[in-house]
């Protein structure tokens, strides 16, 4: 599927800031499936650079403003070849040892109920990769599709709680209750192409590390593992150390944030 | 307990005095007590006028408090002190060469020889800078190895310390002290010099600016700031270094490098000895809320825009649990066997060690994987059966929390207490230097448990501090 994608991230500061700083880790993934045609990431007044690879290989660049900042506008355009995988990340190339993603996180912390529904759901797997469907399945089913009825501070086990949540608690409430069973997994942020999809265009979903297979997607608000349909950026091990866009500013004063997402089938044109 | 032959006393006794303590003996005997009083109550008031106090947290009382000196010093002969200088280069020079291996190909984990979960879910272990070549393949600059002695040729390491190890202020300024108060001492015995250990510091950190830096490296110190117990130390270190000591706030990050603001503008630094922990370093890579950090400052660390020491991620090598196989490691990457040995360590959250600890608590000293400072710990042989059990429970509730080891008999040195001259016990804390090479000044930080028969040198704990020497050939 070639996929052209516009992302435009606007915060406006109201008072302005004193400055800004942001990571970046907004450049699609390299490998097996995705192939990158042409991308730009655009931001008026930035001052660029501290541009690396990291160890999960997500390219990652900083942005800066120094100084008064009203707005901060990051406009991403790209176009993309990709190809289904059925989730698998092959040919992605990475140095972080799977084992170094097992590890509780302060919105990955496994409550009692994720473990007892992680225990349930591997029960009669049988298989590394069957435990893997049968964990996004059972956490599908547990969360309904519900928008705004959390937030980005809710964690896995609130939402499990809840019984009700979007992609971000999807994905969160996979990687506690893998993580509880010692399965490697993280969180993942990208793109969908949602027709037919429930979900934003900004989406996340998670990956969980299956022997001999390596890493591979599963989208639990979906019920699928990504396709050509979903373009991957970067990963983590929660929404936060995941952030496509993470920033920090300096001084008082309220932020207003828009995000406008499209994404089209280029192919179809 | 004190009595108890069994104890190496470094001076020695009666007509057996060791000679590198030999003349210290009559020194300390002949001296006048009145003179004594005047000489302690001199020292306190110089500790007190340059500022050197110790806040402990959570212990209440006087925050600004002394650290107790005492004006009796350790002392060690040229060849003790060799033996002890090739240990610890050793010992430091293969934990680098761990956390190079760890944060690249893994080999010593691929080769069995440490389990994978210990390293990779370590919560000191750092994902962000798997990948990362720091210059020169240093992550720990200043490795503090806690050593305690045993007998005359028995030393131990307690523990590694290759994150920030604090406590070489107290090296230089007791030094510094001994020379004012008893000149004749320093001219009737040589005494190998500690006052080059800034000027060695600074060169270990301009040697490994990154390889963008063209010219001299800007070295600056990065601090908390004086709400931190060890601040005295940072601006001290600062000041000694002739480097900037500098805040969160001081510093900024711009395109490729990172700047700190000063009265003629910003001026790009190339090397930051960090005094705050890895999670408060940078909101935009660790913990989002702090504000102790430099906002994309890991960025430019990752992409060679500046050095950090220690390099983020180094507290891998100095868990307690991975504490276990550095004499592993020494063979493994080095190929040699280890000058200096570890104490017998049993891990409690392996089923049979936990089972022999739990059986033998009256026995061992108890800590926590993650535990500094002497708290959270237990002393087997000097706790009571009710502290002993509520211990039992502690370590039943999370096994692999703790770690065990026998309790040593750690050697006494004399010490001026009320009664005149006494032995304490003491340990020792060498602090090397990584670099382009590897150095080590002749001393180091002795501390001594004050209390009589106490075993915990911590100064968070009772624990005093003395000057070191090591004499010359």
């Amino acid at each position: 599927m070639r996929l052209q994608v516009n992302h435009r991230t606007s915060y406006r500061f109201d008072p302005p800031k004193r400055g800004v700083a942001q990571s970046l880790r907004l450049w699609p993934s390299l490998f097996d499936g995705q192939k990158i045609l042409d991308w730009n990431v655009d931001i008026e007044g930035a001052v660029r650079g501290a541009s690396f690879r990291d160890g999960a290989g997500d390219l990652i660049e900083t942005a800066t403003f120094l100084g008064s900042v009203e707005n901060v506008v990051v406009e991403v355009s790209g176009t993309v070849e990709t190809t289904d995988l059925s989730g698998v990340l092959r040919g992605h190339s990475e140095k972080v040892p799977p084992l170094a993603y097992v590890r509780r996180g302060p919105f990955t912390h496994a409550s009692p109920a994720i473990r007892d529904l992680a225990e349930a759901a591997v029960k009669d797997a049988g298989s590394p990769i069957a435990e893997a469907h049968a964990l996004a399945t059972a956490v599908g089913e547990a969360i309904a599709y519900v928008p705004g009825e959390t937030d980005e501070r809710t964690t896995a086990a609130e939402a499990l709680e809840a019984g009700r949540g979007v992609c971000q608690d999807h994905a969160h409430a996979l990687v506690a209750a893998a993580i509880s069973l010692e399965i490697p997994a993280r969180y993942v942020t990208g793109y969908l192409h949602a027709v037919g999809a429930i979900a934003e265009a900004s989406h996340a979903w998670a990956e969980l590390y299956v022997r001999d297979l390596g890493w591979v997607g599963f989208d639990a608000s979906n019920r699928v593992c990504p396709d050509e349909r979903y373009i991957r950026l970067g990963s983590g091990f929660d929404a936060i150390d995941a952030a496509p866009i993470r920033g920090v500013s300096q001084g008082s004063g309220a932020e207003a944030l828009s995000v406008d997402v499209t994404i089209i089938d280029a192919g179809q044109q | 307990m004190l009595k108890k032959p069994n104890y190496f006393n470094e001076m020695g006794s009666g007509n057996a005095i060791r000679p590198p303590y030999e003349g210290l003996g009559a020194w300390a005997a002949e001296m006048p007590e009145e003179f004594r009083n005047t000489k302690q109550s001199e020292a306190e008031a110089l500790f007190r006028r340059i500022g050197i106090t110790f806040a402990v947290y959570g212990e209440g009382g006087d925050p600004d408090r002394l650290i107790p000196f005492d004006m009796f010093p350790r002392i060690f002969a040229a060849q003790e002190w060799r033996k002890l200088e090739r240990g610890v280069k050793q010992r430091a020079k293969a934990l680098n060469a761990f956390l190079m291996d760890v944060y690249g190909r893994g080999e010593i984990v691929k080769a069995g020889i440490i389990p994978g979960r210990l390293v990779y879910q370590n919560e000191a272990y750092e994902k962000a800078v798997v990948g990362i070549k720091p210059p020169r393949g240093v992550y720990s600059h200043i490795v503090g190895i806690d050593l305690v002695r045993t007998g005359p040729d028995e030393f131990f390491v307690l523990e590694d310390n290759c994150r920030t190890p604090s406590g070489v202020s107290y090296m230089l300024e007791n030094r510094e002290i001994m020379m004012r108060m008893f000149p004749q001492l320093f001219r009737e015995n040589r005494i190998a010099p500690v006052e080059s250990y800034p000027a060695q510091l600074r060169r270990t950190l301009a040697s490994v600016a990154p390889a963008k830096c063209d010219g001299e490296p800007t070295v600056a110190i990065l601090t908390p700031g004086h709400f931190n117990s060890a601040y005295y130390e940072h601006s001290f270190l600062a000041d000694m270094m002739g480097v900037a000591l500098v805040e969160g706030q001081d510093l900024f990050v711009k395109g490729d490098f990172c700047y700190m603001r000063t009265t003629e503008g910003p001026k790009k630094v190339d090397v930051i000895y960090r005094r705050i922990d890895d999670a408060y370093i940078d909101p935009l890579c660790f913990r989002p809320e702090s504000m102790l950090g430099v906002p994309g400052l890991m960025n430019v660390y990752r992409s060679g825009g500046v050095a950090i020491a220690s390099a983020p991620g180094a507290g891998v090598a100095d868990d307690k649990a991975i504490y276990t196989f550095v004499p592993e490691m020494i063979r493994f990457y080095l190929g040699e066997e280890p000058i200096l040995n570890n104490v017998p360590t049993w891990q409690c959250g392996k089923k049979d060690e936990l089972k022999y600890v739990l059986e033998n608590l009256g026995e061992l000293v108890v800590k926590e994987v993650h535990g500094s400072g002497g708290y959270g710990m237990l002393v087997g042989p000097r706790s009571t059966k009710e502290q002993i059990e509520v211990f039992r429970l502690k370590i039943e509730d999370n096994p692999g929390n703790y770690i065990a080891q026998p309790t040593l008999a750690l050697s006494t040195c004399p010490t001026f207490v009320e009664e005149g001259i006494a032995p304490r016990h003491v340990d020792l804390r060498p602090y090397c230097l990584v670099g382009e090479n590897i150095e080590l000044v002749p001393g180091g930080l002795t501390r001594v448990a004050l209390t009589d028969g106490s075993l915990v040198v911590n100064s968070s704990q009772g624990g005093g501090v003395k000057d070191t020497w090591v004499l010359a050939e």
